[in-house]
């Protein structure tokens, strides 16, 4: 082939295209694989002792290893900021597409996309100044389930709005001008018609966002308390398995080094099946 | 091409010719975490003034400085503490003094605590200010994470088992631990003097408290009267060689005494 041929004649170069975007994705997989490897390999003297890990005592110094406690905080400081940021995150996004004049909307939208690229440890270092004070003027320690609740869901909140718009705004495209052609209120249309349309997207993104609040270290390691223990109200202080990571890896040696990869290991065992779970529920649109 | 091939093995071999090893001797200082990233500034600086050395400084706690000055596995162990008896087979070069202060909010009208106060209060028997002739409100007691050496020393010299303690918050680093208790009026909690005082000249509302009657601060430290403290040693087996000598009487010089103060320790004496 001369080199007078045009670049978009030459067939080595779909060749090239193929094989680099082929490498990048089988690169991208095999360092999720391997991490998957280490972290197994690095815990697995302690994964063969399961019961010992199931408890809630957490003493390093001691050789006891429970892991219990700060999974169940891990879920539920997750599990409270999607209670408190998924209403509110839709009511908003309903709003902004319904009823908000198009200016306000316009100036909203950006703004959020400002919000979302706000690093977490600002928000982490808001909670410690500002929340936890607060609280703690209420209701004492102030350190909590509750404020790290607060906190992940103000943290999640800008990009579940941002994926929520877009869902809705597609489903209300497709759906909102025959709904409304049968007369029923806007209330109606959106409540039966839209959401309901919307649902198989909000849900993945909802998803994900839990998977963020689940990840989420310096933030919670601010304002959580980092007391591992059940917590007996939400105004208890927690550990998540993230904090415990940080607070102790530089500090950890043998066993202990070794509950601590496990924490990571569970981690990303979670965190892969959310994203199975946001994959699966994305696949029956 | 086969000249190309050749003037690219040519470069790969003095490529490879400058990683072969040259005459540097290696010290290598291993053991407390505490000492660990003042010890690695310190050796960086003998580096400068040193070229033939290199400092090599691993943290490990300091029962593994002591482990690898004894077996020879380190030149110089790093041990946060003063030697004990049985510890005399090695000869100790102090490089700074630690203490840790309680620290409350400003607001609090405490002056000064007991060393049965404080135990008291992290054992669980006390949980309010009033019964410590403050204000009525429930005590939340700020507390280290596990493997610090600030946890150790409070442990160790108020007798408190780790497992016996109920904290309301555990903390990471000093910072964090001042923040916290400069947010929250009821508070209590300890960090290391040096960071204290320099976080109250900087306004942080926070009071260092007075231990059993000494009030907590660098100059009673040097004086030796706050009980709250430990030395920084360097620890050495037997007769080292020069270079290591050299570095000894290094960290023990004025020469770095602006390092120690950065890390919020006092110079020795």
């Amino acid at each position: 082939m001369s080199s007078s041929t045009p670049l978009s004649l030459r067939p080595n170069l779909d060749w090239l295209l193929r094989a680099a975007s082929l490498g990048c994705a089988l690169t991208a997989a095999v360092v999720l694989l391997l991490i998957l490897l280490f972290l197994t390999q690095a815990s697995w003297p302690l994964l063969q002792q399961p019961a010992s890990l199931l408890g809630t005592t957490w003493q390093p110094s001691t050789g006891q290893f429970g892991l219990q406690a700060m999974l169940g905080s891990s879920l539920l400081s997750s599990l409270l900021a999607l209670l408190l940021a998924v209403p509110a995150g839709l009511l908003v996004s309903i709003w902004l597409i319904f009823y908000a004049p198009r200016a306000v909307a316009r100036v909203y939208g950006g703004m959020l996309g400002l919000m979302a690229s706000i690093p977490s440890v600002v928000y982490g270092l808001w909670g410690l100044v500002v929340l936890v004070p607060l609280l703690g003027a209420w209701m004492p320690p102030g350190a909590s389930l509750l404020a790290a609740g607060i906190v992940l869901a103000l943290m999640i909140l800008p990009l579940l709005m941002v994926q929520a718009d877009v869902a809705l705004r597609e489903s209300a495209r497709r759906h909102l001008p025959a709904a409304l052609c049968l007369g029923v209120s806007s209330w109606s249309a959106i409540r039966r018609v839209l959401l309901p349309a919307a649902w198989p997207r909000l849900w993945p993104a909802i998803l994900l966002q839990l998977g963020r609040a689940l990840g989420e270290t310096m933030a919670v390691l601010m304002v959580a308390g980092n007391v591992v223990q059940w917590p007996g109200s939400p105004f208890a202080p927690v550990r998540t398995l993230t904090a415990n990571i940080a607070l102790e890896m530089s500090y950890a040696t043998g066993p202990h080094l070794q509950a601590l990869y496990l924490s990571g290991w569970l981690l990303l065992v979670l965190a892969l099946l959310l994203m199975a779970l946001a994959r699966i529920y994305g696949s029956r649109t | 091409m086969i000249s190309r091939n050749l003037i690219a093995l040519a470069c790969t071999t003095l490529l490879l010719s400058a990683c072969a090893p040259q005459d540097k001797q290696t010290i290598t200082v291993s053991g407390s975490s505490t000492i660990a990233p003042l010890m690695a500034e310190i050796g960086k600086r003998f580096e400068a003034q040193h070229p033939d050395v290199r400092v090599d400084v691993q943290a490990g706690g300091s029962s593994r400085g002591l482990q690898d000055a004894r077996s020879g596995l380190a030149a110089i162990g790093m041990v946060s503490r003063s030697l004990n008896p049985d510890e005399q087979d090695l000869s100790p070069f102090i490089i700074a003094q630690d203490g840790i202060a309680m620290i409350v909010h400003a607001s609090n009208p405490l002056d000064d605590i007991s060393s049965e106060q404080v135990v008291a209060l992290y054992s669980g028997r006390l949980s309010d200010w009033s019964d410590l002739g403050g204000a009525a409100g429930q005590v939340v007691k700020v507390h280290k994470a596990e493997g610090r050496s600030t946890l150790e020393l409070f442990l160790k010299h108020f007798k408190l088992d780790n497992a016996e303690v109920h904290p309301d918050l555990v903390i990471g680093d000093n910072q964090q631990g001042i923040k916290s208790v400069a947010g929250n009026p009821h508070a209590i909690g300890y960090v290391s003097i040096g960071t204290a005082e320099y976080e109250v000249n900087l306004g942080a509302p926070i009071k260092l408290l007075a231990l059993d009657g000494q009030p907590a601060s660098t100059a009673a430290l040097l004086a030796g009267q706050y009980p709250l403290q430990r030395e920084l040693n360097l620890v050495v087996k037997g007769d080292p060689d020069a270079n290591t000598q050299a570095l000894l009487a290094f960290a023990q010089s004025s020469e770095v005494a602006d390092l120690v103060e950065q890390h919020a320790f006092i110079p020795a004496p």
